[in-house]
């Protein structure tokens, strides 16, 4: 008998300490989770390069030097939203982590969403697309940094039209994000007066773009918009290159393409490709002087995306936020912070993070180089124009999120 | 009959009782070793390897979309508790009842053909079901269903925010459909399913309705795969597309090989081997799924039986 009340108590002590809540919270530790796909197709946009991002936002804080101990723990979620979230509760519960950042992937980064709003801790998705995340799904958790559809959508239908590119063709990824994206867009170029002659499906992952190609290049429009992402929108591009679409004289507009695409690709088939960027690190001395330390430190030596960049802009406005606070436990007060503090990082220069989590900042519409124009390795873009950061995201006016009194 | 005397045949059964017993324990004091959503996650894909081992291993019918029904459990479950309020102790069951019924219609469309034209069947059927997923507006494509309430359930008996009630209300789902799959593979029922797995013409000359078996042993299977999908919804708060995904189903397969196909703990060890893998490795990065090829590589070459199954044989148990 006295052997089970023994086991019984031994049972509570280890379950206190177990789930005990980060004890360690106090003595001025902080952990960063940096969630992401490391070994499938956001690995380069986001992956170990976040890592170093985000390793370079606690040096530039200048706050291990006051007495600070901040960690960066990596885990892959494989695309997985089930896996995302197991690894973000696990990394809350076990390693005391205070903030998740990067979380490539729509589907995983509202699962991971959901899991810290419980846990009160902190998420700033830097690499993730869906609007929803500071629509719908906001949380008073979660702080949303570069890009979204919305601002995607908007910026590179809404320049290209006023630009004179009136009758759009959509290829677009039969799946959400690609309806969402063709939606968004529809919406602006009609509102720019311009006219979409028509849209194809296809199948997620295609190999074989050229009867979409073919019906695109057909229909005459001035621009074919890609709703699309990642390996299909590489593929699309290079088809479309063999079927010298451009050379014909329409523009293709990716909606979401990163950097390393376009290194992946090469500029004689990326040439004329126009799309939307919230980051370029060719832009000024900052984000040129920022890009070469993180150059060097990355292990593939690849300039950094605009996720990349948003990691490190993201971690170090949280940082300047819980100095501010004093202990990071309390997200939601952190979160508070973060919103009370106007933003201002080399990176995406000043910028508010607005009620609904929504962090604000200049986009831009980029064109892609010819090889003649490239001066340098990874001289890349030329700017078009420049959408400025009240006009770049989704007004409140029309957002869906809990959190935005009317 | 097999020629074994009944004192043997006792044997071989207590066997099973002792690491039945041995298992529960450590199950019950696992959660305060090893964090517990992980054992919860573990829990969910040993008890769709066991409902995915009570097909390929007793009735010989090799599925290749057990993803299907973990996928239909999982979002059935999740639309009913987040965007209908269903409370999850009804959702969870009417996620494993749709679960049963696309196991019904799958079930009586492939077990009309056999080996590899049986596997391939499911595989297209379990296809069909992920695009359906994808497109049907309430599984919110690639976004998923989340987040699923982790509310008190039982009229606030139960709180599934804490980390061990959730934990033994998993254990208890588990535990309840292993053992209804240990009494079916050991009743008569089960031994026609062995026979037929056996020497299925010969089950038909002995008057069996062979197709009627089967069918019957795919739609168990089809549900308690859906009651392992939607307590997986309830444990991650999401259903999404890798749920109905074909690789899952894969893994499936692959935790049953590495396990031990065809005993009856076989299938436990190995979704704990696979998760504990995904979880604890995930570190590694693509290293996992490397990983991942050599344990399959080498299960397949040096032990066929699979890690049970090996033991098993070793000191002649029937585990």
């Amino acid at each position: 008998m006295n052997y089970k009340i023994a086991g019984l108590a031994m049972a509570g002590l280890m379950s206190s300490v177990a789930f005990a809540p980060s004890a360690l919270a106090a003595d001025k530790t902080i952990v960063i989770g940096n969630v992401n796909d490391m070994s499938s197709l956001y690995a380069d946009t986001g992956g170990i390069g976040s890592e170093v991002a985000a390793k370079m936002a606690i040096e530039d804080s200048g706050m291990e030097k006051k007495g600070w101990k901040i960690s960066v723990i990596s885990a892959d979620h494989q695309n997985k939203p089930d896996v995302g979230a197991t690894l973000t509760r696990q990394l809350i519960d076990e390693k005391h982590a205070d903030v998740i950042i990067d979380t490539p992937n729509s589907g995983v980064a509202l699962a991971v969403a959901a899991v810290v709003k419980e846990k009160n801790k902190v998420f700033i998705p830097s690499g993730a697309a869906s609007a929803a995340l500071t629509g719908a799904a906001c949380t008073p958790n979660t702080v949303h940094w570069t890009y979204d559809t919305y601002e995607l959508a908007h910026g590179t239908g809404g320049a290209i039209t006023r630009a004179g590119g009136k009758s759009w063709f959509f290829l677009t990824a039969d799946y959400a994000f690609g309806k969402a994206l063709e939606a968004d867009t529809t919406a602006v170029v009609k509102a720019e007066g311009g006219t979409v002659l028509g849209h194809d499906l296809h199948p997620l992952n295609t190999a074989d773009f050229s009867s979409f190609l073919l019906q695109a290049q057909a229909s005459k429009a001035q621009v074919i918009g890609l709703a699309n992402a990642g390996g299909d929108t590489i593929n699309s591009i290079k088809q479309a290159a063999e079927f010298g679409i451009i050379k014909g004289g329409q523009t293709i507009a990716p909606l979401l393409l990163f950097i390393t695409d376009v290194n992946a690709m090469g500029l004689k088939v990326a040439q004329g490709l126009e799309f939307t960027s919230s980051f370029y690190w060719d832009m000024n001395d900052g984000t040129r002087a920022w890009a070469k330390r993180f150059q060097a430190l990355d292990p593939a030596h690849h300039m950094p995306t605009q996720g990349q960049a948003g990691a490190y802009a993201g971690v170090l406005h949280y940082l300047k936020a819980v100095e501010k606070v004093g202990d990071p436990s309390d997200g939601a007060k952190v979160v508070a912070e973060m919103k009370a503090l106007p933003t201002d990082d080399p990176l995406f220069g000043k910028g508010t993070v607005r009620i609904d989590g929504r962090v604000t900042h200049p986009a831009y519409l980029f064109k892609v180089k010819t090889p003649e124009e490239s001066k340098y390795p990874w001289d890349y873009y030329k700017l078009v124009a420049t959408i400025p950061a009240d006009k770049a995201f989704r007004p409140l006016s029309e957002s869906d999120c809990p959190l935005v009194k009317k | 009959m097999t020629a074994i005397s009944l004192s043997e045949a006792h044997g071989r059964n207590r066997a099973q009782k002792v690491a039945m017993v041995v298992m529960l324990a450590v199950l019950l004091a696992a959660p305060f070793f090893v964090y517990p959503y992980f054992l919860m996650q573990a829990l969910c894909f040993a008890l769709l390897a066991c409902a995915f081992n009570l097909l390929v291993g007793y009735v010989g019918l090799l599925s290749f979309g057990h993803a299907m029904f973990m996928g239909t459990g999982a979002y059935i479950c999740a639309h009913l508790a987040q965007a209908r309020g269903v409370p999850v102790e009804f959702a969870i069951p009417a996620g494993m009842l749709v679960a049963a019924l696309v196991g019904v219609v799958a079930g009586a469309l492939s077990i009309r053909r056999q080996g590899i034209y049986f596997s391939m069947t499911t595989l297209a059927l379990s296809q069909l079901i992920y695009f359906l997923a994808l497109e049907l507006p309430f599984t919110h494509g690639e976004d998923g269903i989340q987040p699923v309430p982790q509310t008190k359930i039982f009229g606030g008996l139960l709180d599934l925010g804490h980390p061990l009630q959730i934990y033994y209300f998993v254990l208890v789902i588990f535990f309840a459909g292993f053992l209804l799959i240990y009494r079916v593979i050991n009743s008569p029922f089960g031994e026609v399913l062995k026979s037929i797995r056996e020497n299925e013409p010969r089950a038909i000359s002995l008057g069996y309705k062979v197709d009627q078996y089967k069918l019957m042993a795919f739609v168990l299977s089809a549900t308690l795969a859906g009651l392992a999908g939607a307590t997986k919804a309830l444990v991650v708060q999401n259903a999404s597309l890798s749920d109905v995904y074909w690789t899952t189903s894969g893994e499936i397969v692959l935790m049953t090989l590495v396990g031990g196909m065809g005993t009856i703990f076989g299938p436990v060890i190995g979704a704990f081997i696979v998760s504990a893998m995904q979880v604890y490795l995930s570190g590694l990065g693509q290293w996992v799924t490397v990983i991942q090829g050599v344990i399959f590589v080498t299960c397949v070459l040096a032990f066929r039986r699979g890690i049970v199954g090996e033991i098993a044989a070793k000191f002649g148990l029937n585990l």
